[in-house]
């Protein structure tokens, strides 16, 4: 099938066009030079193209999702629309099921959407949620950092086998990359205690979050992985931990990227770039951060922006979760994952009034603001940890509307001015800033600007044109279009497919889920098996045989190969 | 004489094992029967002897067993369709029917145990 | 022929071990190693339903029908009713699920499962309090004090002390049971409480009271509390609080003594709230133990369709949920219910002889492999393949690890999987005309 999107003012950073009135050409599925007098034509009669969004961090499927659901159906209940022809019910507002999952970011324009974390021996059920979200496509980060052979490894500072168990562990969770959250505080965890810094040695394993993440950075740069580490700090959710992140983001210096990439990404930094030393003195630090990314490289993040309102956390950061419980008096749902790691799930509200929220939401909008590359800051919620990802469109008007900023300003509590920058930042920012932070930037971080993230030739055909004319329009001023505009998109293009047309679900093609093949030499990886059967024989609950993530559950891969090549010996 | 006394119901091992052949007599055998401590079986018969226990909800006739474990007052039968004969019905608002801790009495018998069949033929 | 397959799952209780042997000779199974007896005698088999069956009267005999004529007489029962209720869905696989969901929302049926006389209190209490709890190996590595509550593994879930929870020894509970406290709480002086470090005997009916005295004594609270406490001597409490306050990782499993007493999913709120402020000493999780090895799936499969985990009523088009109100026994006892289809489940057993009443008086479509009491109360019964013996596919252990059952043997029935489609299939053609 051949499609023709014609007259639309289109955003496409990655290929420097930013507005220009340019036709693009689709068939069967690709971005091409041109098509036949035959193809369906798209008038977009001036509005804005940009490429299918793509969302580096957001948690959409998996064991944790799933407790949200069944712990929130106070959730559920929000957001509800029945079956139609076409689409399957949605329901919930921060933990939407598997369909409203899939529709909504597709209503938004999304195309493809990345899972921040899944424990490998819950990874199936994570593609069992995966296979069911329609539309878009997919992939999923896997933890890492407090798994007992990737500590092991690290502590017998043998390289080697790290890389072979991330890349087998990779295979056996059909996962995307390396997540890390809170280094060694997993493992901690599972006798209810935890690391207070970079330096704090796990007991039994003789590691340190430091050693920690230097190492599965420089595993990650061996393996060519498409995508970085992707570090949830340590100390998150503590006053005072942007010093932990910018300890953190220092670590980076030590690995020479093997990409044309960061070496680490600093996720979600609205729950990371905490001043102050208790509640009372609590106020935002996300200047330094941000002027640290102004003077280094190799590091990229992502704002986690607050959206006021409800929200439902939920991390592999086990502690933090149990902190939350507490100091919230909310309910709590704990899972840890014997051998990997931890997890939370905690409700909150965000309360206008509330100092620490105003303060918070005020963090992700600084960050973009005043770093100024937006190819370092990516947009996200931390859905649905900040808020839920439907909220997108705001942050989007948020960051392009000064004048947004300050009506809300007027609605928050007054901590907002004394303990954040954000009443005096007059930055707004344009359409092609936003399609770097939603686009070419997230497809950049991820490792994917090959297909992701552009619309140059031989690009995927995921397109969103939106009911905005970028030429009669001012951002700043009428923000409320700019909002309502990027909550419906006019079309969104999947794969070569309208998906959405006017804001509704046209077809529900099933995407594809991402996932990264990285070979290690075969001796390499045997060595590193011994002490995986070994931890299987003595440990964990059930059998190697049953751990890896079979075939079945990825009926429609896309396989992205890396590896450390090995050395052919004649 | 009658004995008045809790109901539970729940799993046993041998209940599970015929759960899936649940026309057989092994399933009969491992789920119609209605467990007492000694003491109390003793004032109703000897074990093996059959028991009807009744309460608001419905009478079944079901074998008599001693268990020391349970304490006075307080009969079991393992969960199955002789149990369900006498539960209590009501959810109490949460979905849930009263599947342990039932009144009931119990009294000797000399009527036999239904068949599976039987006992379902009842509520046609 | 003979073949041998090894880290078979074993399809009967929550536990899903995973370390079965299983022998296969001319496809019929003749050895299940390492299965518990209730495990064995699943995997081995009984005597099945040959064909499908067939009556308008609900006392005449049944008569074998071809697989289309079932279908077909299921799909236009279930098609003609207005309040239809698809139950059971424990012994299936999560792919057995997805299909079944899908006939629920064209139908606008109510779909609950076994949950309902089980631990569907148990998520009603984690509406309310969360559920702080782990895999079955962070338990098995790390803890060093466990408590049964109205539980009974020796009888429900025979492997559970040997590979979880009691004998099994890990990286941080190398001396295995002699590292470990076991206590026991039940009305009964069960089989698992005679092995027990500690047993302590609660009045039935009083687990509300006695877990609340346990927080009131953790929270420095004792002198309010009376001597004795559901029958419990207060002394005994002191000792139990102290107990778990040393714990460096404490594990409470509980079972249907607290879902199925008087309170109901309030005790299991009160046990979650004890889980929850005991993490302020070490660390405790606490568990449902979940009986049938797939009901825990059914809950997950649910949750991420729909966003609720049981007691679903498609009514309205979209996604309802209010047990009390939508739960199998709740429409069963309002007579509400029209038809039902029951799969995988057995409500002629395992339902109060009042819901099999009104069961015994509507249309019944049956979908099982095995003949039992709701056989007796059917109108069409399909026989199936064996889901986890004859069919692979996904189940959800009790902890909420999922994994793939192998095939065994070949199916000599089809599956759930086929027979749903097919109904749900010939259910869009009625509607449709």
């Amino acid at each position: 099938m051949e499609l023709l999107i014609k007259n639309g003012a289109v955003f496409d950073p990655a290929n420097g066009i930013a507005g220009d009135k340019t036709d693009i050409s689709i068939k069967d599925g690709k971005i091409v030079d041109k098509v036949s007098s035959g193809a369906i034509v798209i008038d977009a009669g001036g509005r804005l193209v940009m490429p299918g969004g793509v969302d580096a961090h957001s948690h959409i499927a998996g064991a944790k999702v799933n407790v949200g659901r069944i712990m929130r159906p106070e959730d559920t209940r929000a957001g509800i629309k029945p079956r139609t022809k076409i689409t399957r019910p949605y329901t919930g507002y921060t933990v939407p099921n598997v369909y409203a999952m899939g529709y909504r970011y597709a209503q938004m324009g999304y195309t493809t959407v990345f899972e921040a974390a899944q424990a490998i021996m819950k990874a199936r059920h994570t593609h069992e949620e995966l296979e069911e979200i329609p539309i878009i496509d997919k992939g999923a980060l896997t933890l890492f950092g407090s798994n007992w052979p990737t500590m092991d490894y690290v502590r017998e500072k043998n390289m080697d086998k790290l890389a072979a168990y991330v890349a087998w562990g990779l295979l056996a969770s059909r996962g995307f990359g390396i997540k890390v959250v809170n280094p060694g505080g997993g493992e901690m965890w599972g006798f209810g205690k935890n690391v207070t810094g970079l330096d704090d040695v796990v007991p039994n394993f003789e590691v340190t979050p430091r050693d920690i993440i230097v190492s599965l950075m420089k595993v990650n740069e061996m393996l060519g992985l498409p995508h970085s580490v992707h570090l949830h700090c340590n100390n998150l959710g503590k006053p005072g931990n942007y010093k932990t992140t910018l300890a953190s983001m220092e670590l980076a210096k030590q690995v020479k990227p093997s990409k044309d990439r960061q070496v680490l990404h600093v996720t979600h930094v609205t729950f990371n770039c905490w001043g102050g030393t208790n509640w009372g003195d609590f106020e935002s630090k996300a200047d330094e951060i941000a002027n640290y990314l102004n003077n280094s490289e190799n590091v990229t993040t992502d704002m986690g922006q607050l959206i006021f309102g409800s929200a439902t956390t939920m991390t592999a950061d086990g502690p933090v979760q149990y902190a939350n419980a507490k100091l919230l008096h909310a309910k709590w749902a704990n899972g840890d994952v014997e051998l990997e790691d931890a997890s939370g799930v905690v409700p909150i509200f965000y309360v206008k009034q509330v100092s620490i929220h105003a303060i918070m939401w005020a963090m992700g909008l600084e960050l973009a603001l005043l770093t100024k590359d937006p190819y370092k800051v990516l947009l996200t919620t931390d859905h649905p940890n900040g808020g839920p990802f439907v909220n997108y469109p705001e942050v989007i008007a948020l960051l392009m509307s000064n004048k947004k900023r300050q009506e809300e300003i007027k609605t928050l509590h007054e901590a907002v001015h004394k303990r954040t920058k954000i009443p005096g930042i007059e930055r707004e920012l344009g359409f092609n800033d936003i399609a770097i932070m939603t686009r070419a930037g997230s497809a950049k971080v991820l490792g994917l600007l090959d297909t992701k993230g552009h619309l140059g030739v031989g690009a995927d055909a995921d397109v969103s044109i939106y009911d905005i004319k970028p030429d009669q329009t001012d951002p700043s001023a009428e923000h409320a279009k700019i909002k309502s505009a990027f909550q419906s998109a006019a079309y969104t293009i999947k794969g070569g497919n309208v998906v959405v047309k006017d804001g509704q679900i046209t077809a529900t093609p099933m995407g594809r889920t991402f996932w990264v093949d990285a070979s290690v030499p075969d001796e390499q990886k045997e060595i590193m098996m011994k002490d995986i059967r070994m931890k299987f024989k003595n440990y964990y609950s059930i059998n190697l045989a049953n751990y890896m993530v079979q075939d079945a559950y990825l009926t429609h891969p896309y396989v992205v190969r890396a590896g450390v090549i090995p050395v052919e010996v004649s | 004489m009658t004995l008045k006394v809790t109901l539970i119901t729940g799993r046993t091992i041998n209940q599970g094992a015929t759960i899936e052949n649940k026309t057989s007599s092994d399933y009969q055998e491992a789920t119609a029967y209605c467990e007492l401590n000694s003491k109390e079986a003793g004032s109703l018969g000897k074990p093996g002897s059959h028991v009807r226990v009744k309460t608001p909800h419905g009478d079944v006739v079901v074998k008599l067993k001693e268990n020391n474990g349970n304490p006075d007052g307080i009969a079991f039968i393992p969960m199955g369709p002789w149990a369900n004969a006498v539960v209590d019905p009501d959810t109490k608002g949460c979905g849930m029917p009263g599947f342990k801790g039932i009144p009931a009495e119990i009294e000797a018998t000399g009527d036999r145990i239904l068949l599976m069949k039987e006992l379902i033929a009842r509520y046609k | 022929m003979s073949n041998v397959i090894t880290d078979a799952l074993c399809p009967f209780c929550g536990c899903m071990c995973d370390d079965i042997t299983v022998v296969v000779e001319n496809n019929k199974i003749i050895e299940a190693k390492h299965a518990c007896k209730i495990g064995a005698a699943k995997i081995m088999g009984h005597h099945r339903i040959k064909a499908p069956m067939m009556r308008k009267d609900k006392n005449a005999d049944f008569k074998e029908v071809s697989y289309d004529e079932a279908i077909n007489e299921a799909a236009r029962m279930l098609a003609n009713s207005k309040r239809p209720l698809m139950y059971g869905w424990a012994s299936v696989l999560c792919e057995v699920h997805k299909k079944g969901i899908l006939l629920a929302e064209e139908l606008g049926a109510i779909i609950d499962n076994t949950a309902t006389v089980c631990h569907g209190p148990s998520t009603l209490a984690v509406h309310e309090k969360g559920l702080p709890t782990s895999t079955l190996g962070q338990i098995k590595n790390r803890a060093d004090v466990v408590v049964f509550w109205g539980s009974n593994p020796v009888h429900a879930h025979p492997r559970h002390m040997g590979r979880y929870s009691v004998f099994a020894k890990g990286f941080f509970s190398e001396k295995g049971r002699r590292g470990r406290k076991i206590i026991v709480v039940d009305v009964r002086k069960t089989e698992t409480a005679g092995m027990a470090d500690e047993y302590i005997q609660v009045q039935q009916g009083s687990d509300y009271l006695v877990i609340s005295a346990l927080r009131a004594i953790l929270a420095g609270q004792a002198a309010v509390v009376p001597d004795t406490v559901g029958g419990v001597p207060k002394e005994q409490l002191v000792k139990l609080v102290d107990t778990l306050k040393a714990a460096r990782f404490g594990a409470i499993f509980f079972g249907m003594g607290l879902t199925q007493s008087m309170s109901r999913y309030k005790n299991i709120d009160n046990a979650i709230s004890l889980t929850t402020e005991l993490n302020s000493f070490g660390k405790h999780v606490i568990m449902p133990m979940r009986g049938h090895y797939n009901v825990t799936g059914f809950g997950q499969v649910c949750a991420w369709e729909t966003g609720y985990a049981t007691a679903v009523d498609f009514a309205r088009g979209a996604p309802y949920y209010n047990p009390g109100e939508t739960a199998a026994n709740d429409v069963l006892t309002r007579k509400e219910t029209d038809a039902a289809m029951i799969i995988a489940g057995d409500a002629g057993a395992h339902f109060p002889a009042n819901s099999v009443r009104h069961l015994a008086k509507i249309p019944v479509v049956q979908i099982d492999p095995y003949w039992n009491p709701t056989t007796e109360v059917a109108n069409v019964v399909i026989p199936v393949a064996i889901c986890g013996v004859e069919v692979e596919g996904t189940a959800y252990r009790m902890d909420g690890v999922s994994l793939r059952y192998r095939k065994m043997i070949e199916p000599t029935h089809p599956t759930d999987l086929e027979i749903l489609e097919k109904i749900t299939k010939r259910v869009i053609e009625i509607r449709g005309e």
